[in-house]
């Protein structure tokens, strides 16, 4: 079992019948993912790509064991199927949804703080390319075949830039246990942090690499995390170098609001604490060997 | 998206927070007109543009006659303002609010917004008004009280009322205070918006509690919710590269340098950018072409990068996912044929149907330098830039 998913894993697609699910659903099931089903409300019971389309998540649940999910409905409606996918048991879900109101994540997030942590749904993105574990399964949007599988372990906001990372990699011979996609908006289901936590736990993980970007809090305390509470060595590279304060770049998240957010500032700190820092996005890869060279 | 002081203070009203009396004009004329209608014998005339720190950029006026009132008008209309906020290019002043001038007897700061961290509203305030938030935090760190604010219940009366005590409202103002500061979330949660900062918010010679400037951002995402607020949309206030960009559904940010930039994904560009920095050159755009990048947006992600004039050389990075890099190549095939584009084009494509896209731009016959790896597409670009440089000169 690697972090979050494995070939047992069994997966429902929230927006099944539409032409996003159905797309990315065709494409996990040739990448051998466990997918067992999808749900779009009103057409229950009819059949979808040779699976069983429900109502409910909850019926979903029930009758074909649904415990991961991924989210392709619209932004309007997207935060209404997150919670309810938590709601029906769900243990896992990935919510590639882009353009979600920043207010509708703040009520996912307060949502899912009602259930006590052993029970709380684990929700990654919204606004990313989804978790893969090469070879075993994938829950996302991610062009299967550059990932192998491997010991180093992956956590970024962008989707192609982590598809630039693997690529590096593949090209080193080095692998990847789990590569988790956490999405480019200001309120996103998992932090960094929430991913390293698990990697740091992860016998199959040796090397963690994060990759983040200027704004927000958030690689800055998943460095204060490693120093406290990680064993494994933690790459980073941080984008943005360029960006100048005030301005959105591209994602939501991606604005420098307060000191600490550009990339120059991020990159000072996580090396303060110990944190390899790539010097470049086209190191990403060479850095991660390196660091695997001196295990 | 921003919106305009008196837009602001409009929506504020609604909710109960009590504004001078004013009104909006775009000519002269009509500043006299407001200025006629609005009894007393001070009026303010404050340049509307999407910045903040306007008074130190000449933006906001103080007048004692009417005749004051139109020659303030006359200097700001059409105006370019600079503002430390503004950026160089400055923002454009084609309309001027006129507002009734209240006698200050006490001025304070009060603020929302959608704390990251805590993924809660937050409400921050200080005694001390007037001053920019940022630097008041840098120096007097003590002066600040924060509140979060539990999504579920909403900002309690108690809440508000600490924070009345905490900008030093005298007590009695206080219902007025809550009032006042509960209608500023209940503003902020109704409408999707991000930020709403009201400095100054002071109290009158007349004990009044008055928002004496609004400031307010939507979140762009919930404008399919908030058709009102979307009509509120300024766009002379935003570069029109941006402007343009946005129409076809392109993230277009202008920058200062003269390496036009086309590459999908927000992460992937920013890296892109960095990487043409590293290697001694400067970006002129950040543009995100996101992941469906038909040859009909590849061709209008191409028109608007070179609609800079200062860009010198151009970069294509595209990591194909869902893409297909044979579709890409043949998009900048096109385009750069239909454009007859003129500086020279750096192409680097990787990932589904790589080893075909790059036949096709080798095929192609057209003068397209190309790079297998993100360091050597921006090592190519920049020494394509210098040369066109080089030969200028």
């Amino acid at each position: 079992m690697t972090i979050l998913i494995d070939e047992n894993t069994r997966i429902i697609v929230q927006g099944f019948t539409g032409k996003i699910g159905t797309f990315h659903a065709q494409e996990m099931i040739e990448y051998g993912s466990n997918v067992v089903g999808g749900v779009t409300p009103g057409k229950g019971g009819q059949t979808h790509l040779g699976l069983p389309v429900f109502n409910t998540v909850k019926e979903a649940v029930q009758q074909v064991g649904a415990e991961a999910s991924i989210v392709f409905v619209p932004p309007a409606f997207a935060a209404d199927s997150i919670m309810e996918a938590a709601d029906a048991g769900i243990r896992y879900c990935v919510a590639i949804t882009d353009g979600i109101p920043t207010q509708d994540m703040m009520t996912v997030k307060n949502f899912l703080r009602r259930f006590p942590r052993k029970e709380r749904m684990m929700l990654t993105g919204p606004n990313c390319a989804g978790t893969i574990s090469p070879g075993r399964s994938m829950l996302g949007i991610m062009p299967g075949h550059i990932y192998t599988r491997g010991n180093v372990g992956v956590v970024g906001r962008s989707g192609t830039l982590g598809y630039e990372a693997a690529d590096q990699m593949r090209l080193l011979g080095i692998g990847i246990s789990t590569s988790v996609g956490i999405g480019g908006d200001p309120i996103i289901g998992s932090s960094h942090l929430d991913v390293l936590e698990k990697l740091e736990k992860d016998p199959e993980t040796k090397v963690a690499l994060m990759i983040g970007e200027i704004g927000g809090p958030m690689e800055v305390d998943a460095g204060i995390f490693f120093k406290e509470n990680m064993t494994k060595p933690l790459v980073a590279y941080i984008a943005g170098l360029t960006a100048p304060e005030g301005r959105r770049m591209g994602h939501a998240g991606a604005i420098i609001s307060s000191a600490g957010e550009s990339a120059a500032e991020k990159v000072a700190i996580l090396k303060e604490l110990g944190v390899t820092i790539c010097p470049t996005p086209s190191l990403m890869g060479q850095t991660v060997a390196e660091v695997m060279a001196k295990l | 998206m921003n919106i305009h002081e008196y837009q602001a203070k409009e929506i504020l009203a609604g909710y109960g927070v009590k504004i001078a009396e004013g009104g909006i004009a775009y000519s002269v004329e009509e500043a006299a007109q407001r200025a006629r209608e609005i009894e007393g014998d001070v009026w303010v005339v404050k340049a509307q543009i999407h910045s903040g720190a306007r008074g130190k950029a000449g933006g906001i006026k103080v007048c004692k006659t009417h005749n004051e009132v139109e020659t303030a008008a006359e200097e700001l209309l059409g105006k370019t303002l600079v503002t430390h906020q503004s950026g160089p290019a400055g923002k454009l002043c084609s309309r001027v609010y006129i507002e009734a001038g209240t006698k200050i007897a006490k001025e304070v700061y009060l603020s929302f917004l959608i704390d990251r961290s805590t993924e809660r509203v937050i409400m921050v305030g200080s005694a001390q008004g007037g001053m920019e938030i940022e630097a008041l935090a840098k120096e007097h760190p003590e002066a600040i009280v924060k509140i979060y604010i539990e999504p579920a219940v909403g900002l309690q009366d108690f809440q508000a009322r600490k924070m009345a005590f905490a900008l030093g409202l005298d007590s009695s103002l206080l219902n007025h205070a809550v009032k006042t500061i509960k209608g500023c979330y209940r503003a902020l949660r109704d409408l999707d918006a991000n930020i709403l900062e009201i400095n100054p918010l002071v109290v009158s010679s007349n004990n009044e509690i008055i928002a004496l400037d609004a400031k307010m951002a939507f979140d762009e995402n919930a404008l399919f919710r908030r058709h009102k607020i979307a009509e509120l949309r300024d766009n002379s206030q935003v570069d029109s590269r941006e402007v343009a960009a946005a129409e076809v559904g392109l993230s277009y940010v202008g920058l200062d340098g003269d390496i036009g930039c086309m590459i999908n994904g927000a992460g992937l560009a920013m890296a892109t950018m960095d990487m043409i920095k590293l290697a001694g050159g400067e970006p002129a755009n950040f543009l995100d072409v996101g992941g469906g990048a038909s040859a009909e947006r590849t061709e209008k992600a191409f028109r608007l990068v070179l609609a800079d004039q200062n860009v010198k050389a151009m970069l294509v990075n595209i990591f194909a996912g869902i893409n297909r890099c044979d579709w890409i190549a043949e998009g900048v095939v096109q385009a750069v044929k239909n454009i007859g584009m003129q500086v020279p084009l750096v192409v680097r494509l990787s990932g589904t149907n790589v080893e075909e896209g790059r036949r096709i731009i080798a095929d192609s016959g057209l003068k397209i330098i190309t790079a297998d790896t993100l360091a050597e597409a921006a090592e190519k670009v920049v020494a394509a830039r210098n040369q066109v440089v080089a030969q200028e000169s």
